[in-house]
């Protein structure tokens, strides 16, 4: 268990949050910017296209590192096709009912105190904790 | 400039995730693994985005932003169904596979498949997702 690497990773995710705050008064919530900037509420381009390059960038900065030898690419999950896809649908399903995840609210909304945002992280945490329980430990 | 500092925060947020292990799927399933082999190092990734998201978003927030007329941030404070129904199903998926929305979209830059399938699902269940929010028929608010 490396300690160094999360403390600089989390050091980036919380200077990003403060950029994004800083330059364009917005908060950094993924699942929220994703989906805006493929269907957005407001349709006006320049309300997407920041979005859009927002998501760019997130693929851009670990395409850099693994280019430049920085970093190296986890190893897969062992999960099945039929588990990543539930999963990918249910991370989706559940974010934009929620309106958001582990960055709006775990990050941003927690750093505001807002109430909400508390409350999901509580949630999302502990469904998280319990399902990785029963994968391993109950059915294992 | 405004699609520009949002291109910068991007990639530093995508840094953050690789450097952070949060795009690990093994690693995240360990840091929820509590009862089992519990590998809290991510723990820190949290803590250490909220050092700086805490203070800086005291800071900033003193002033108009850089580039927009104000601050756009979520006014609703209620705490309703859609909130804990959308937040236990995230954390169930999260768990399942180990990825949440921004390390998923990061994992892309790794070339894998199972990265753009699973943001495709994703956008899929967000769709899916849209009469729900968008009818009311689970009555909720706006906002993160």
């Amino acid at each position: 268990m490396g300690f160094i690497e999360p403390v600089i990773g989390g050091l980036l995710i919380g200077a990003s949050t403060a950029v994004l705050l800083w330059g364009i008064g917005r908060i950094a919530g993924i699942s929220g910017i994703l989906w805006q900037s493929i269907r957005g509420a407001t349709s006006a381009a320049d309300e997407r296209w920041w979005r859009i390059l927002f998501v760019i960038g997130l693929v851009l900065g670990p395409l850099i590192l693994v280019q430049t030898g920085f970093h190296s690419i986890p190893a897969s999950s062992d999960a099945s096709w039929p588990i990543l896809m539930v999963a990918g649908l249910l991370v989706g399903l559940g974010t934009r009912l929620g309106s958001g995840c582990t960055s709006g609210h775990g990050v941003c909304g927690i750093s505001r105190f807002s109430k909400r945002s508390i409350y999901a992280t509580l949630t999302f945490m502990t469904t998280g904790i319990l399902t990785v329980t029963i994968i391993r430990h109950v059915f294992a | 400039m405004k699609n520009f500092i949002a291109l910068v925060s991007g990639l530093i947020f995508g840094v953050g995730l690789a450097v952070s292990g949060m795009t690990d799927t093994q690693k995240v399933q360990g840091f929820l693994d509590l009862f089992g082999a519990w590998d809290y190092s991510l723990g820190l990734v949290m803590a250490s985005a909220l050092a700086i998201a805490f203070p800086a978003s005291r800071l900033i927030r003193g002033k108009a932003p850089f580039c927009a007329a104000e601050f756009s941030l979520p006014t609703s404070t209620n705490i309703d169904a859609p909130l804990l129904l959308g937040g236990a199903l995230f954390g169930v998926g999260w768990g399942l596979y180990g990825y949440c929305p921004g390390p998923a979209i990061a994992a892309i830059a790794y070339g894998k498949a199972e990265a753009v399938v699973f943001v495709a699902m994703m956008l899929i269940g967000m769709f899916l997702a849209e009469p729900l929010v968008a009818k009311k028929v689970i009555k909720g608010g706006e906002g993160v």
